[in-house]
């Protein structure tokens, strides 16, 4: 066995400051992911999951603990855990190539020739099937097209971990399963290893090799992390008639919905939980109570 | 095709009525473009006959110590006046340089050695010389005012303690007056700006820093509203890539901002025109301000109607320099869908 994990998170706690005193948001968080492992982040609303992404990419300072990456602490954020947005956060004035451009001129700067950068811009457009639309700024295509192009800014940075905060949250369900489908390829050819965040309990099963699910905040930590054991590649059909697919399906839908039964399921969701999750007041409670609500249909309808 | 390239053109200054005009000369077989144009066509149209008709009505029920206030058909008449002795003044001015330069030519015809001099000519200006005077002296204020207000606002958008110290001086000379400016800037001018050629006159200056003074709050201000709220997520982004501060502001910031900061720049704008119109007839700067300074000390029996040629011509040209402003806006910014107004 290894010594040391690839990515590790140890006593990771942190604490929001409010108008009462610190709030603490995540209690004693602790994780080891191998290196090329897919590990998807289920919970409730307002349980931490983003803000546990946004630690190790180091745009929040764990209050205790805090994230290794190749046994170097994460102090600030850096190219090498490339981040995927949830709403893409592409640069609206910039068309899809330059969007990839202004991240790979930062990060190859004097180690790439500019032909070579052109070569590996196109590459990463051509990984998300993204190539015909490389002149394309973002306001003219589709939801699902940013997406991609996203991914492949974040991809464009070589990164050693792709954090993925809700990536495909705001997609209707064909977009989201194409962008599975091209996510399971990307994953499959490059290896990288990947945290994303979910609400989506088939997404999680289908992608990941382990899935994470949290317990409700305040204080929220690590439940319960099942291990998916689905040999890849995977293919959404022939799972559907799985019947291990269907048991760790049912096992997560049981930690959320039996063991973690969100406090006041039934009730509005306020903003009290949602505000430190984001560190900014009411950033997007009503969005995430959509996309939740939208997210127990579909369950319940499955 | 040469329609299509007008009807572009046109669009710039986003006249509705004009574009669906234009664009049905473009594509002359479309019956339901015709009635769309008629009906916006004709609504201003009624709207102009009403504000037309009301007005010489309701003028001609006011004397003034100046007689009847004029109606439109008198201030038109005053307005090809004005470009009546605009164009007999250019003639003079040519039969002025035609004169010297006969008389010289003769002189040099007489004796070869003589020294030659053209005297330039200082015949009176006129109405069109004084709106030329008036758009120079508002550009020079507006342009001094963008150069020292958007970098302002820029860095106190960007730095909370800049923003905290620059607040209390926005906010306490935002609301101040012109005229009560003017007085001061006339004092600084002379005293500071001695020079025995001077390159500008000194009115020029005065109302030009005037408009400065009062050009430059609404484009700091709307400029650090714009750059301090930059999409959280797209600071993010920068900060992931860790790009240097100057990647950062001019690949992020500043694009991300610029919708605000025209609007910034069109209010400056708008203020600037106003304020130098009264800037003019306090520092006598020979512009459309002092056109009707003038006018008003002369007290003709003409000359509330050539006041009258003034307002709508100072009107025409605000309602110009903010649509030339939009047609900027709409070059360089890249929030297209934007509503522009």
């Amino acid at each position: 066995m290894k010594e040391q994990a690839h990515l590790e998170l140890t006593r990771v706690s942190i604490d929001f400051p409010t108008d009462n005193g610190p709030f603490r948001a995540l209690d004693n968080v602790n994780l080891k992911i191998d290196e090329g492992e897919f590990i998807s982040l289920i919970g409730h609303s307002g349980c931490g999951k983003s803000t546990v992404l946004n630690i190790v990419a180091g745009l929040h300072r764990a209050t205790e603990g805090g994230a290794i990456l190749n046994g170097k602490e994460v102090t600030e954020p850096g190219p090498e855990r490339a981040v995927v947005f949830q709403n893409h956060s592409l640069l609206p004035w910039l068309s899809a190539y330059e969007n990839i451009e202004l991240g790979v001129k930062q990060v190859f700067k004097g180690k790439k020739s500019k032909a070579e950068m052109r070569e590996w811009i196109e590459h990463n457009l051509e990984l998300v099937h993204m190539t015909h639309a490389k002149d394309k700024r973002p306001d003219e295509i589709s939801g699902g097209m940013k997406q991609r192009v996203g991914i492949a800014r974040a991809l464009a940075m070589q990164p050693e971990v792709l954090l993925m905060d809700e990536p495909f949250g705001a997609l209707d369900a064909l977009t989201r399963a194409h962008l599975q489908d091209s996510l399971m390829e990307i994953h499959a050819t490059l290896g990288n290893t990947v945290i994303m965040i979910t609400h989506d309990v088939d997404e999680a099963v289908l992608l990941s090799d382990r899935i994470v699910m949290m317990s409700n905040g305040p204080a929220a930590t690590i439940g319960e992390i099942l291990r998916i054991e689905l040999e890849r590649p995977r293919e959404r059909l022939v799972l559907a008639d799985d019947a291990r697919y269907n048991h760790y399906r049912s096992e997560v839908l049981k930690f959320l919905y039996e063991r973690q039964k969100r406090p006041g399921e039934d009730s509005e969701n306020t903003s009290g939980p949602e505000s430190p999750e984001t560190g900014e007041p009411g950033s997007s409670s009503k969005e995430d109570a959509q996309r939740e609500s939208a997210t127990t249909l579909r369950v319940v309808a499955g | 095709m040469s329609t299509e390239i007008t009807a572009k053109k046109y669009h710039a200054f986003n006249f509705k009525w004009l574009d669906q005009f234009l664009g049905l000369l473009a594509k002359e077989n479309t019956s339901n473009v015709a009635s769309q144009v008629i009906k916006s066509f004709s609504i201003p149209l009624l709207a102009v006959g009403m504000f037309l008709m009301l007005w010489s009505v309701l003028a001609a029920q006011v004397e003034t110590s100046l007689g009847v206030l004029p109606g439109p058909a008198k201030v038109w008449e005053q307005a090809m006046v004005l470009v009546d002795e605009h164009n007999v003044e250019r003639e003079k001015e040519v039969a002025f340089y035609e004169r010297q330069e006969k008389r010289n030519a003769e002189k040099l015809a007489k004796n070869p050695d003589a020294s030659v001099k053209m005297r330039p000519y200082t015949g009176k200006e006129t109405f069109f010389d004084q709106i030329l005077t008036s758009l120079v002296t508002v550009a020079t204020g507006f342009f001094i005012a963008s150069l020292i207000a958007i970098p302002i606002g820029i860095v106190t958008g960007m730095s909370h303690t800049l923003y905290t110290a620059f607040n209390p001086i926005i906010q306490l000379f935002k609301p101040v007056s012109p005229l009560a400016w003017l007085p001061i800037v006339t004092m600084v001018v002379s005293a500071v700006y001695v020079s025995k050629d001077p390159l500008f006159a000194k009115s020029f200056l005065t109302s030009a820093i005037t408009v400065t003074l009062c050009c430059l709050w609404p484009t700091i201000i709307n400029t650090a509203v714009g750059v301090s709220s930059v999409d959280k997520d797209l600071i993010n982004v920068s900060r992931v890539l860790r790009l240097p501060w100057l990647t950062k502001t001019m690949k992020i910031v500043i694009p991300s901002s610029m919708p605000m900061m025209f609007t910034g720049l069109r209010l400056s704008l708008g203020i600037g025109w106003m304020v130098l119109i009264a800037a003019e007839m306090l520092a006598q700067n020979p512009g459309l301000g002092k056109f009707v300074w003038d006018e008003f000390q002369n007290g003709s029996s003409n000359s509330l109607a050539r006041i009258m040629v003034a307002v709508l011509v100072i009107g025409l040209i605000g309602f110009m320099l903010d649509r030339g402003m939009l047609m900027l806006q709409r070059r360089f910014s890249w929030d297209k869908s934007a509503v522009l107004r």
